[in-house]
């Protein structure tokens, strides 16, 4: 039989599901007072009139008075309404929706890491550097390149701080190089990255194999360009199996190769970024390094690179002195920061936790499992007569895309219906239209957290899609229907712009 | 035996990796690495060691955690500081529909945390007296760089004025941020009274400046009590005021959205967040609804809409042609993964508090921060920097006892005491004698007792 999900749905009125919280309750009063002024301390230090000038003071506040139960039971409705990794397969393409293991999760309530301060002297948070350090090194044995910093948000902000001390390196060589090579298939953070750091962008079109064309690459190298980003595994899911050749033509020319470690997970263990001739790379601590990714973050996204571009690292560094350890700030040649303090510490521990779990062979293994599912996956969706336009001839790697085109032109169905189809048959949908180099794209990314029988069961909801497209085609475009609500209205959003409560408010009532 | 990891991968058992295989007509995992040139596939394992059991994670993670030095009170100032985070917050993010998603690109099957995200948006915006709030940033200092870059996209200037009074670090990161920009970057020196100085500031405002920053309260604890003077002068010009603040002062002090600041920014850690040394962290950016500033804002932000049938409310992320994902290069920013769950945090904390306790908590920092203030400053060797201005939750402290000697006399008294400005930020204090403090919420006046009687001691 083929399985059916039916979400949560809070309805308390007419129109609405949960109502916001300025619905709920009165507004400028109330609330939980979980701090107050002792009557001592007032008496001692006098009325507030003294301390602020009556027209600095601040008036009404307009957030809603709540009692504890209420916002308990609200935001409780809430979760409700919304789907994780713990309730069932998340093939979100480039995004490794693994699960993240519980013990993993608990490292950061320790107490002694909570109650850290980031400025606290280095003697009295040894514990911390010491797993900070840790997770240096085996980042580093993962991927072979010998320093790190963990200072990064994101992997965005990792591709920055790439970008950026690629810049720097080049500023201090005093070598005019402005382009940055990216391939069309790559993800969008990656030219907008490479624009922040002052680059023009030079898109590298696609092989008809779906790789770098080597042709257009070696026509795009010149004295200008300073470096090229790329992800390998691909978008496609499809391993540049020219990388060698490809890290050659750069480094001959003087550039470096940036590598976006969003798709890791499928090659850790199994190829170090080292041996491929890379030279820099961020690696997304929230998709390979099992933290999760919570709600859209935060996340981390720690950047290694080779000892040649060591010096421009972010300040500070976590290093190691004999027994201790401390933060180095003394770079001179250092891109400066990127952010305050030393980085998602509570988001950091947990890859420690989870590579110290996993240990080395634990580490090849996932990464084995994770293409073997998706390999699994894409076949039995070939035989089923899915299109995939890229690599078939070939394994893919963690992930592989899919295109829906035909359903488009016979049917009138997309690859939007069949991703507000497959919510009513309990999966969270893949990555859509993406790369942009396939039409009504489907990029999925099993990861090696599904059982056989959830990949059965997606790719039996697919299969039965794919023939209610061709029998009733109505139904898939009138889907979602047991989500908590039905299909969303995008262009409306985009047209009203209530992009708060109060605009809410002020434009109903105008 | 199975390894552990085995316990994490549903299909790593042999018969099922064979089953598979066999489907794929193949016979090892190696060969689906056929497609990587031989010479870079790996021989050997990585160096990571043995794999270990999660009791044996936990208990080594406990044991390195354990060379930490534990204190009973933290009074360290220098931009976070130990605030008191009610049970509930922690409760409710615990939830796997929170924790465990993503960006919720599918907003049918995601109606929760686009909910969450659009409030907290939303109580933030009423909070600070602004219009429109993104869905998050990833710290205060991430901010202020996206505030120079929105500052140069919406005026077309190239030229910043900036307290000289603003963090060093996020001084530090604006500088990252525009570096590739080619801004310049002009400081502007405060007064005696450690406020930004107007007179300063009226002789550099010419028509090429863009933005002018200033931060409330400052590095220095000083709450900035002329900001509409300011605002006056910066948008005679055409420019843009962005004023950095600590969001709990706008529970006692009015907002700087009521004071005409056109960009809002600030860290939302303190709204119901850990220090947790530092991160993760919450970039708040906020803007009035301007159409042209909106149009600019750098990442997600969440909007209140309908279904296509009309029939009920719902939520889902708009102007995504401004993200990286659709506008590559010409994107407003390269954010992507943001710091969304410290928003979902900071949201259930201001749903909890709610006018009154948002109040209490703001006037219990200031009430602290007076006290130890008129305290500290009425011991010998110790002086107020900025006596006569108004503080809000960090003082700066002139010692003239080494620092050293009292912070370690503190911390053998179980307590963590300032943060030496000269040690990481010589150029701000060369003497050596500026300590920064910090009291939140958390500290009872018993604590701040205990703290003075120290320093009392360690005065004499």
């Amino acid at each position: 039989m083929n399985r059916r999900y039916v979400q949560a749905k809070w309805q308390l009125s007419e129109g609405v599901l949960e109502p916001t919280v300025f619905e709920l309750g009165e507004i400028e009063k109330g609330g939980v007072v979980v701090a107050k002024v002792e009557d001592e301390l007032r008496r001692e230090v006098g009325e507030l009139e003294d301390l602020i000038p009556r027209d600095l003071q601040r008036g009404a506040i307009g957030l809603p008075g709540l009692t504890e139960p209420e916002v308990a039971r609200h935001y409780s409705h809430l979760a409700q309404m919304n789907y994780g990794v713990d309730s069932g397969p998340y093939w979100l393409g480039s995004c490794t929706m693994k699960y993240t293991p519980k013990v993993v999760m608990k490292l950061e309530s320790h107490q002694s890491l909570r109650n850290a301060h980031p400025y606290a002297p280095e003697e009295t948070v040894q514990g911390i550097l010491e797993v900070l350090y840790e997770l240096q090194k085996m980042l580093s044995s993962i991927t072979g390149l010998p320093k790190f910093t963990l200072q990064p948000a994101a992997g965005a902000h990792g591709e920055l701080v790439g970008a950026l001390i690629i810049r720097k390196r080049f500023l201090d060589l005093g070598e005019r190089r402005d382009e940055i090579l990216i391939p069309e298939s790559a993800h969008g953070s990656n030219f907008a990255s490479a624009a922040m750091a002052g680059f023009k962008v030079v898109r590298i079109p696609p092989s008809e194999e779906g790789t770098v064309d080597m042709g257009a690459l070696r026509a795009a190298i010149s004295e200008r360009t300073a470096g090229m980003m790329i992800t390998n595994p691909n978008t496609l899911g499809i391993f540049e199996s020219d990388i060698l050749e490809i890290a050659d033509l750069l480094h001959s020319n003087g550039s470096y190769l940036y590598y976006d470690g969003a798709n890791l997970n499928a090659i850790m263990g199994w190829v170090r970024l080292s041996d491929m001739g890379v030279d820099l790379a961020h690696l997304n601590i929230h998709k390979t390094f099992s933290a999760p990714h919570g709600g859209g973050g935060p996340g981390a996204g720690a950047v290694g690179v080779i000892e040649e571009l060591a010096d421009y690292l972010p300040v500070p560094l976590i290093v190691r002195e004999g027994d201790t350890y401390r933060l180095d700030y003394d770079l001179p040649k250092s891109i400066g920061r990127v952010r305050m303090f030393h980085g998602n510490i509570g988001v950091l521990v947990k890859a420690w936790g989870y590579l110290k779990l996993l240990g080395s062979e634990g580490v090849r293994l996932s990464s084995g499992i994770a293409v073997l599912n998706a390999n699994y996956v894409r076949k039995r969706l070939m035989d089923m007569g899915f299109e995939v336009p890229y690599g078939k001839d070939r394994p893919c790697k963690h992930e592989f895309v899919i295109s829906l085109s035909k359903f488009r032109r016979e049917y009138g169905v997309r690859a939007l219906d069949f991703a507000k189809a497959l919510m009513d048959r309990g999966v969270h949908p893949p990555t859509m239209y993406f790369p942009p180099i396939v039409q009504e794209a489907f990029m999925m990314e099993p990861t090696e957290s599904d059982s056989l029988e959830e990949l059965d069961a997606y790719v039996n909801a697919m299969g039965e899609l794919a023939d209610l497209a061709r029998r009733d085609p109505d139904d898939l475009l009138s889907a979602p229907k047991n989500t908590a609500i039905g299909r969303i209205d995008d262009s409306f959003a985009n047209k009203r712009l209530w992009l708060s409560w109060k605009i809410y408010k002020e434009r109903e009532d105008s | 035996m199975p390894m552990p990891a085995e316990g994490l991968i549903p299909n790593a058992s042999d018969p099922i990796i064979s089953e598979m295989l066999n489907y794929l007509g193949i016979n090892k995992l190696e060969d689906l690495f056929s497609d990587v040139p031989g010479s870079i596939l790996m021989n050997e394992p990585t160096e990571i060691g043995k794999p270990l059991t999660q009791s044996e994670v936990e208990a080594l993670y406990n044991e390195k955690l354990e060379k930490n030095v534990s204190v009973k009170l933290s009074f360290m100032g220098g931009g976070l500081a130990d605030h008191y985070v009610p049970p509930l917050v922690d409760e409710l993010v615990t939830n796997q529909e929170f924790y465990s998603s993503y960006t919720p690109y599918q907003p049918e099957i995601s109606q929760g945390i686009l909910q969450a995200l659009f409030e907290y948006q939303s109580l933030m915006a009423e909070l600070l007296g602004m219009d429109v709030v993104n869905a998050s940033l990833y710290d205060y200092a991430s901010a202020l760089g996206e505030a120079g870059r929105f500052s140069v996209r919406v005026t077309k200037r190239k030229k910043i004025l900036l307290a000289s009074t603003t963090h060093p670090e996020r001084k530090a990161v604006l500088k990252t941020y525009m570096e590739p920009l080619d801004v310049q970057i002009v400081e502007i020196n405060r007064e005696a009274g450690g406020e930004i100085s107007l007179d300063e500031l009226s002789a550099n405002m010419d028509e090429d400046v863009g933005m002018v920053y200033l931060e409330t309260p400052n590095f220095f604890g000083v709450v900035e009590r002329k900001i509409e003077d300011a605002a006056d002068m910066v948008h005679s010009k055409e420019a843009l005021l962005v004023v950095g603040t600590d969001p709990l002062l706008a529970g006692i002090v009015k907002p700087p959205g009521e004071l005409g600041a056109d960009v809002v920014i600030g860290e939302g850690q303190h709204l119901g967040g850990y220090m947790s040394y530092g991160g993760p962290s919450l970039g708040i950016f906020a803007v009035k609804k301007s159409f042209r500033h909106i149009r600019q804002l750098p990442g997600r932000l969440i909007g209140m809409t309908k279904t296509v049938d009309k029939m009920y409310r719902g939520y889902t992320m708009v102007l995504q042609t401004r993200e990286q994902h659709i506008r590559q290069e010409e994107a407003t920013s390269n954010i992507t993964t943001n710091s969304s769950l410290m928003a979902v945090r900071a949201a259930i904390y201001l749903a909890l508090l709610g006018p009154d306790g948002i109040r209490s908590v703001a006037e219990k920092i200031l009430y602290n921060t007076e006290y130890l203030k008129r305290k500290l400053g009425s011991l010998p060797c110790f002086n107020i920097q900025f006596k006569g201005s108004l503080h809000f939750k960090e003082i700066p402290v002139v010692s003239e006892v080494s620092w050293s000697e009292v912070n370690s006399w503190l911390l053998r008294n179980g307590i963590l005491g300032a943060f030496q400005v000269s040690k990481l930020f010589p150029d701000v204090d060369p003497t050596g004698k500026l300590g920064l403090l910090s009291t939140t919420e958390k500290h009872r006046l018993a604590d701040l007792d205990l703290l003075l009687g120290l320093m009392r001691e360690v005065c004499s």
